[in-house]
């Protein structure tokens, strides 16, 4: 535990040391706030909640979340501190959730900095805090699930501009196959089963019903699953590394 | 303390490092030399526990670096080449990180930096990020990070590489005082600083260890060791070669270039041995017009290179 928060708190710490975490906030807090208000319709749907916010966190974690994601591996890889990371007396596994854990808190911190939109709505209206509380955490584990999958691709390469892209790549296909397009392309003859899974490999399906303000089971499990499957295959990642 | 058995690495069908067994005691510094290429930095790179070997073992301490890696490191100070550090971070940023992931709080983590920012002289660019500081500084910072934690081993991946030479004095010194009570192994192709610091040298070449010996061992092998220059007028070269050459011990006399008037000879001994009080008798007894007698060493830069060679030339031969 000490090691990871060791780890945690210098990544975190040259978040804050360079441009990055400012832009990174500022954007994130444009988009959020633009989409909401222009795309979303959020003053025209006349209705006390945060919906027109939440709808659009998928599609801007889709290109935002990789951009904090590629640097975690590859540019330690790039700068040859990897050699020094690794040859300090901690294990891959805490290494690994060290850089996650910082860049989740990171997005986490971002994610509560948009918190002038709930006071907007409690003020314009009664909305239901729990439906939006549930929002918030959804939004945040599907943050944390797209940046594991970005995490673990830095680790590839030691090039960040293909970390970046393959990240979003590979993100817009967990987003993507949860849309009735994707999943209609499907239904004319792959099994019902496939199509479920399929479907329930998505990010859209099960961030949408969190949305909801339900919490199911099923949606946590998920999330949870996802982040903790790439975290262990980039352990894997970065031991197989080792083997050159 | 260090113990290299078999140690091999293969990069797809290229040996980098080709069965390297060798061990490293208490108080001694291992040179680590050999052409660029040769394996030095992955052999440390397995040691370290940044690459798995392929075949072969590395312990450290009694412990196998693939089954107890983090044990090995704890009781490892590495400077990897280049000695890359967080750019970002300042001195004291990136030292106060070092010293708590090695385990150090309070006021224990704050003696340590403080200790080894005046053993590297960083006190003036501590608030500095390293990204703005001088080759000089950024190497010892570098070097801070790997003695930090006052480990039983060291390994430094060429670490006067872009110093200048008071920098490179200064960290051969730091070496030496650390000697004592550490294993060291230094890489490096700079051969003066084996003779500075090292008590044993080892030379490999395409992954192969070649020589494993003392300096003063290295040097005897010099072709050079324990030849005499012989100065005097030019007008007297050819009796004086002609005695001395006649002497029992002597394999041969050259005639090098001399200085205006003045002539020199190198008289190469047989098998090396010490021949210049023979010499020296001999031109007292038939009071010989010599002006100056100089025995020379030989150099590790000759050795270094009719080892590797002869490295290479087998290596064809393998191919
Ligand atoms: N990661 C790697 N992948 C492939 N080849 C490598 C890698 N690292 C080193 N090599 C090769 O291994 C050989 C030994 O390299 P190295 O250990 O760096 O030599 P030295 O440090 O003695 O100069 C070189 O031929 C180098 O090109
Ligand atoms: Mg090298």
């Amino acid at each position: 535990m000490r090691n990871i928060r060791i780890i945690a708190l210098r990544e975190i710490s040259g978040y804050f040391t360079t441009p990055l975490a400012f832009v990174f906030i500022v954007i994130f807090l444009a988009l959020t706030g633009a989409f909401a208000f222009y795309v979303g319709g959020f003053f025209e749907r006349g209705q006390a909640d945060l919906r027109a916010f939440f709808e659009f966190h998928p599609w801007l974690f889709l290109f935002l979340v990789p951009a904090i994601a590629m640097r975690l591996w590859a540019e330690e890889r790039k700068t040859g501190t990897i050699e020094l990371l690794l040859t300090l007396p901690v294990s891959t596994t805490e290494a690994v959730l060290g850089k996650f854990l910082a860049a989740w808190g990171f997005t986490g911190v971002a994610l509560v900095l948009t918190f002038p939109m709930w006071i907007t709505v409690n003020v314009l209206g009664t909305p239901d805090n729990g439906v939006i509380a549930t929002s918030y955490l959804g939004s945040f584990f599907m943050a944390g699930a797209f940046l594991a999958i970005g995490a673990c691709i830095s680790a590839l390469t030691k090039n960040q501009v293909i970390a970046f892209i393959v990240a979003s790549a590979v993100c817009f296909l967990f987003t993507m196959s949860g849309l009735e397009m994707v999943l209609n392309f499907f239904r004319g003859w792959a099994p019902e089963v496939l199509i479920d899974a399929i479907a329930s490999m998505s990010f859209l399906i099960h961030f949408d019903s969190v949305t909801k303000g339900v919490i199911d089971l099923k949606d946590a499990v998920y999330f949870v699953s996802l982040i903790a499957f790439w975290l262990f295959a980039n352990v894997t990642v970065v031991e197989l590394k080792k083997a050159g | 303390m260090i113990r290299l058995r078999e140690l091999t690495k293969k990069f797809g069908s290229l040996t980098a490092v080709d069965g390297i067994s060798l061990s490293v005691g208490r108080g001694e510094v291992l040179g680590f030399l050999g052409p660029n290429g040769a394996g030095k930095s992955t052999t440390m790179k397995m040691v370290s526990g940044f690459l798995a070997p392929t075949s072969g073992s590395a312990n450290v301490c009694g412990h196998d670096v693939v089954e107890e890696p983090v044990k090995v490191k704890s009781r490892i100070g590495y400077l990897p080449e280049r000695g890359p550090s967080y750019g970002d971070m300042t001195p004291q940023s990136f030292l106060n990180f070092i010293a708590a992931i090695r385990g150090f709080d309070g006021n224990e983590k704050a003696r340590r930096v403080a200790q080894t920012v005046e053993r590297l002289a960083l006190g003036e660019v501590l608030g500095q990020t390293i990204d703005t500081l001088s080759k000089g500084f950024k190497s010892r910072v570098g070097l801070a990070q790997a003695i930090l934690h006052d480990p039983e081993v060291l390994m430094l991946d060429e670490p006067t590489d872009g110093l200048d030479p008071n920098q490179k004095h200064h960290v051969r010194n730091l070496i030496r005082e650390m000697a004592r009570d550490k294993a060291i192994i230094v890489s490096t192709h700079i051969l003066e600083e084996v003779e500075a610091v090292c008590t044993r040298v080892i030379i490999i070449a395409r992954g192969r260890l070649l020589t494993d010996d003392t300096p003063e061992e290295l040097l005897a092998r010099s072709r050079h060791h324990n030849a005499v220059l012989v100065t005097m007028d030019a007008s007297a070269v050819e009796p004086v070669q002609k005695e001395i050459a006649a002497l029992n011990s002597v394999e041969g006399v050259d005639i090098l270039d001399g200085l205006e008037d003045r002539a020199r000879l190198r008289v190469m001994p047989k098998h090396g041995r010490p021949i210049v009080i023979e010499i020296s008798g001999l031109i007292r007894a038939k009071n010989l017009p010599v002006r100056e007698l100089h025995v020379e060493k030989g150099s590790l830069d000759e050795v270094f290179r009719d080892i590797t060679r002869a490295s290479e030339g087998m290596g064809e031969g393998d191919a």
